[in-house]
C-alpha cells in the first residue's frame, strides 16, 4: 500500500536523522571548521594523532562508564581504579624489568578487575547507591595509591624501554595507543550491540522491573557493568604510565569527570538505558578536540576551564534540541 | 429516587462526560450531594468512581456538563480550584510530607502568619493543630513526626488538614482498605460526626457493608453511566449489585468448549504474610481459570508469586505433578510458564527498545550463535511471524514500543510471550484500557490457545470478560479465595457478592 510506499522515500533521511549521533557530529564538524581557520596547525597529521593519542585512554576508560551508566548507574572510581593499577603495575615492574609489557597490560587489568568486582559487589549484594558506593570506593582506591607509594614516584628510569615503547610506536601509521582504543571500541560495540549479554544490559537500564519479568538475571549483569569498568580502568591505568613514563600518587585525579562528561555528551543517558559506542567516542573526541583547540587558538590559560565547560554545554544542548527535533519529526512519521 | 426532603444540594453534577484516549470513561454522570449526608459511589472497577472525584477536585477537567456549586454553575481547573471551594478529598494511600510534623502537615499552604513581620506565627499553629484533633478524638502530639503514623492516624492527619481550611465536601475514597476493625469503626464514628456537623460527605468504598452501616444515599456508576440514587434504607444489597452489575452479556466472548486435560499446575496453601494467604487451586490444560476479584483483592501478588517475581512465603507449587520451587522468572519460564503483567508499560515492554527486541527478550539465548554473537536476521523472523499471527499494526518492526497504541503494546506483549511456548500462561488483566476490536482479537486468540492445550489463569476486573472467557472462576477477596463457581452456575451477582463480602466474619 501507499503507506510502505512511503515509507521507503523516506527512509533514508529517517536513518540518518534516527541516528542518536548526528547532533553531536555535526557540532563537531563545525567546531573543527572554527578552529582550522584560526590556526592552519590544527588540521595537520602531527597535531591530528596528538589528539588521538590524548583522547585514546579517555575513551578507554569512558567506554567502562558509559556501560555502568548505562545500567542507570554511574562510577566514580574510574579515576583512583586506573591510578591503583597504574601504580601496582608501576612498582612491579620496576623491581621485576622482566615482565613483559603484554604481561603488565594483563595484570592491570587483573587489578581493574578485582576493584570492579568490589564495586560490583557492593551495589547488588549489598544494596547501596552506586553513587555512593563508588564515592566511597574513590577514596579508598585513591588512598590505597598513596599507601602503597609512600607518596613515591615510579619514574622513566624505572621502566624497560619495551614498556615505555607500547605506548609509543605505531602500526600502519596508526599509534599503538590509539589501535588499542580501536581494539577495545570494537570489541565493546560487538558486546554491547550483538550479544544477548549487551541486549540484556540495555533492558535492565532501562527498565529494571520488566527485564526482571523477562527472566533477565538483573544483579548478574548489573555486576558485569561494574566488572568491564574495572577492567577497563586497569588496563587505561598500564597504558597512562606507559605514556606518560611515570606512576604518580595523583596520577588521573578528576579524571572520573572527564570519562562521564564524555560518555554523556556523547548521548549516553544518565537515566539508563541508552547511549552508544560510537557516541562515547565521539564525546571523547569532543573532549579532546576543545582541549586542543583552545591551547591552539590562544586563549588564556585563565579562560580555558570555563571556555571549555561552555563548549560542552553548548554541545549538550545543541545535540538536545536536534534530537527532540528530529524525535517529534519520527514519531509524526511512525503513526502516519 | 430521593422521597426525603433535604436542604440545597451544596454540590451538583449535571450530565458530566470525559473520554481519554477513545474510551468514555464518563457518559453523561449525574450527581448530588447534601450538606449533612453521606453519599457513597459505588460500581465496579472501572464503572467511572475514581474519574468522577478527579473531576470534582480539578485534576481533570470534564469534556461536557455542569458542575453547580450552591446553585451556582463553576469551573474548577485545577486542584486549588477545588480547595477554595471548600473540597477536600481523602485517599487510601495518604499524601502527606513523612519528615514535617502533624501540625506543619495540616496547616501546609496555609500556616498560620504573624501580622506584620510575616513570620510564621508557630505557638498559634500548634494550638490550633491541637484543637482540630482533639475535636477528631485524636490523642496525638501536634509536634509528631509524621512518617511512622500508621495508615488511620495518617487519614485522620488528612482529615484534620481538610477541616483546616473548613472543607464543606470531603471525599473519601476507599479509605476502609488498609485499616483493620477499630480503626474502620473510628473513622465512621468521626465521619458521623462530621456529617452531624453539616459536612458533606462523598464515601467511595468497595465493600457494601461498609456502604448499609455508614452511608444515607447511595448513588451507582457502571461503565461510565449514571444508573440511579437510592436512599440506602430503602434498598437492598442484592438490588445494589443488580444496579451495578445489571447488563445483559453479549455474544462477543469466543469461548470455544474444550476438553480438558490433566493437572498442570497447582497451587497449595500459597500464603505472603500481609498480603494473601492460603490459595490453593488447580489448573487444567486446555482450560482457562478466571480470577476475579475487585482491586486490591490481591490478585495480581498471586500471579507474580507464581512467576516468581516476588515468591510467597510458604506454600507448594506442582507443575506437571511436580514439586518445584520458584525463586525467579527465569525459573518459571524455563517451566513453560509466562506472564502477561498488568501493567504493560511498566513491566510488559522495554518501551525505548524496537519490537523486534521486545519480542525477543525471554529468549535471547535461543539466537546466540558462535562467540555470543545474536543471529539479527534469525530474531527478526521470529518476531515477524509471532506479530504477523497476532496482527500488530506497525510502521515496521524498527518502530519503538512507546510510539505503538494501547491495543498493539498488548499484542506485542502477548507476542514476546508467546514465543516462548508457554504451557501455562497467565494473563493479568489481558485486555484492560485496549480498543474493542484489539480485545476481540485477544478474546479469540486466547480461545484458540486453549484449544490447542495451554492452561490459561486469567484475571480479569472485567465481569462480562470473566463470564464469557472462563471455563471456571475463582474469587478472590482481600487476600483469599473465597469462593469459586463452574462457568455454568455463575452470574454477575454471585461474583460481585464474593468480591465484595467481608472476611471480617
Amino acid at each position: 500500500m501507499s503507506v510502505i510506499a512511503r515509507k521507503k522515500r523516506r527512509s533514508v533521511l529517517l536513518t540518518i536523522a534516527g541516528v542518536r549521533e548526528t547532533g553531536i557530529s555535526i557540532f563537531i564538524l563545525l567546531l573543527v571548521v572554527v578552529v582550522s581557520l584560526r590556526s592552519p596547525y590544527f588540521l595537520t597529521v602531527s597535531n591530528i594523532k596528538d589528539v588521538l593519542m590524548d583522547i585514546a585512554i579517555l575513551s578507554i576508560v569512558a567506554i567502562g562508564e558509559a556501560m555502568v551508566i548505562i545500567t542507570r548507574g554511574i562510577d566514580l572510581s574510574v579515576a583512583s581504579t586506573l591510578a591503583l593499577a597504574g601504580m601496582a603495575v608501576g612498582m612491579t615492574i620496576s623491581s621485576h624489568p622482566e615482565i613483559p609489557p603484554g604481561g603488565a597490560l594483563l595484570m592491570g587489568m587483573g587489578i581493574g578487575a578485582v576493584l570492579g568486582s568490589v564495586n560490583g559487589l557492593l551495589v547488588t549484594k549489598g544494596h547501596i547507591p552506586p553513587i555512593i558506593t563508588t564515592l566511597g570506593t574513590m577514596s579508598i582506591y585513591r588512598g590505597l595509591v598513596f599507601a602503597i607509594s609512600g607518596g613515591a614516584w615510579v619514574d622513566a628510569d624505572e621502566m624497560t624501554k619495551e614498556f615505555i615503547g607500547m605506548t609509543k610506536g605505531e602500526i600502519l601509521f596508526i599509534p599503538n595507543l590509539v589501535f588499542m582504543a580501536g581494539i577495545v571500541a570494537i570489541i565493546s560495540y560487538y558486546f554491547l550491540n550483538h550479544t544477548s549479554t549487551g541486549r540484556q544490559i540495555y533492558a535492565l537500564g532501562s527498565n529494571p522491573t520488566a527485564a526482571r519479568v523477562a527472566g533477565i538475571h538483573v544483579h548478574r549483569n548489573l555486576f558485569l557493568a561494574y566488572l568491564i569498568s574495572g577492567i577497563l580502568c586497569g588496563m587505561g591505568g598500564v597504558l597512562w604510565i606507559s605514556r606518560y613514563a611515570s606512576a604518580q600518587s595523583d596520577t588521573a585525579v578528576g579524571f572520573e569527570l572527564q570519562a562521564i562528561a564524555a560518555a554523556v555528551v556523547g548521548g549516553v543517558s544518565t537515566l539508563g538505558g541508552s547511549g552508544t559506542i560510537p557516541g562515547v567516542l565521539l564525546g571523547s573526541l569532543l573532549l579532546g578536540i576543545v582541549v586542543n583547540a583552545l591551547s591552539l587558538v590562544h586563549i588564556s590559560p585563565f579562560w580555558k576551564l570555563a571556555v571549555q565547560g561552555l563548549i560542552i554545554l553548548a554541545a549538550v544542548v545543541t545535540d538536545a534540541l536536534l534530537s527532540r527535533r528530529l524525535q517529534q519529526s519520527r514519531s509524526a512519521e511512525g503513526t502516519s | 429516587m430521593d422521597g426525603e426532603i433535604r436542604s440545597e444540594p451544596i454540590l451538583k453534577l449535571v450530565g458530566i462526560r470525559k473520554a481519554f484516549d477513545g474510551t468514555q470513561a464518563l457518559a453523561g454522570v449525574d450527581f448530588e450531594l447534601c450538606p449533612g449526608e453521606i453519599h457513597a459511589l459505588v460500581g465496579e472497577n472501572g464503572a467511572g468512581k475514581s474519574t468522577l472525584i478527579k473531576v470534582i477536585t480539578g485534576v481533570h477537567r470534564p469534556d461536557a456538563g455542569e458542575i453547580l456549586f450552591r446553585g451556582e454553575p463553576v469551573v474548577i481547573t485545577n486542584p486549588l480550584d477545588a480547595q477554595r471551594l471548600g473540597i477536600a478529598a481523602i485517599y487510601q494511600e495518604p499524601t502527606l510530607f513523612p519528615d514535617l510534623d502533624i501540625a506543619e502537615n495540616i496547616f501546609m499552604g496555609h500556616y498560620p502568619l504573624r501580622r506584620f513581620t510575616r513570620r510564621v506565627a508557630w505557638r498559634q499553629l500548634y494550638d490550633q493543630a491541637a484543637r482540630t484533633l482533639r475535636v477528631l478524638g485524636m490523642d496525638l502530639d501536634p509536634r509528631t513526626r509524621v512518617r511512622g503514623l500508621t495508615v488511620a492516624q495518617l487519614q485522620m492527619v488528612e482529615i484534620a488538614k481538610a477541616l483546616s481550611f473548613n472543607a464543606r465536601i470531603l471525599i473519601m475514597d476507599e479509605p476502609t482498605s488498609t485499616l483493620t476493625l477499630s480503626e474502620v469503626a473510628e473513622l465512621f464514628s468521626t465521619a458521623r460526626q462530621l456529617r452531624d456537623a453539616g459536612t458533606a460527605i462523598i464515601f467511595i468504598s468497595h465493600r457494601l457493608e461498609e456502604v448499609f452501616g455508614l452511608a444515607d444515599r447511595v448513588t451507582v456508576l457502571r461503565d461510565g453511566h449514571y444508573v440511579g440514587t437510592c436512599n440506602v434504607s430503602e434498598v437492598t444489597p442484592d438490588e445494589l449489585i443488580r444496579m451495578m452489575v445489571g447488563r445483559t452479556l453479549n455474544d462477543l466472548f469466543p469461548k470455544s468448549d474444550v476438553k480438558q486435560g490433566s493437572v498442570v499446575l497447582r497451587v497449595e496453601g500459597l500464603t505472603k504474610e500481609g498480603v494473601f494467604r492460603d490459595i490453593s487451586f488447580e489448573l487444567h490444560q486446555g482450560e482457562i481459570l478466571g480470577l476475579a476479584g475487585l482491586a486490591g483483592a490481591r490478585r495480581t501478588d498471586v500471579a507474580q508469586a507464581i512467576f516468581g517475581v516476588a515468591p510467597a512465603d510458604r506454600g507448594k507449587i506442582w507443575v506437571d505433578g511436580q514439586q518445584v520451587a520458584i525463586r525467579h522468572p527465569k525459573e518459571a519460564l524455563a517451566l513453560g510458564i509466562a506472564y502477561v503483567p498488568e501493567n504493560r508499560q511498566q513491566h510488559g515492554l522495554i518501551l525505548p527498545m524496537n519490537i523486534t527486541h521486545n519480542v525477543t527478550l525471554p529468549i535471547l539465548q535461543q539466537f546466540a550463535r558462535m562467540g555470543g554473537w545474536l543471529d539479527s536476521r534469525a530474531e527478526a523472523q521470529t518476531a515477524q511471524e509471532i506479530t504477523t499471527r497476532l496482527d500488530v499494526r506497525a510502521a515496521g518492526l524498527w518502530q519503538l514500543a512507546s510510539a505503538l497504541s494501547g491495543g498493539n503494546q498488548q499484542k506485542v506483549v502477548l507476542a514476546k510471550w508467546l514465543t516462548t511456548r508457554p504451557r501455562i500462561l497467565i494473563l493479568d488483566e489481558p485486555t484492560r484500557g485496549i480498543d474493542v476490536g484489539t480485545k476481540a482479537a485477544v478474546h479469540e486468540l486466547m480461545s484458540t490457545l486453549a484449544s490447542q492445550g495451554m492452561a490459561i489463569l486469567m484475571i480479569s476486573s472485567e465481569l462480562p470478560e470473566i463470564l464469557g472467557m472462563s471455563d471456571r472462576i475463582l474469587v478472590m477477596n482481600e487476600g483469599r479465595l473465597v469462593n469459586q463457581f463452574t462457568r455454568a452456575e455463575a452470574t454477575q451477582e454471585k461474583i460481585m457478592l464474593a468480591a465484595t463480602g467481608s472476611s471480617s466474619a
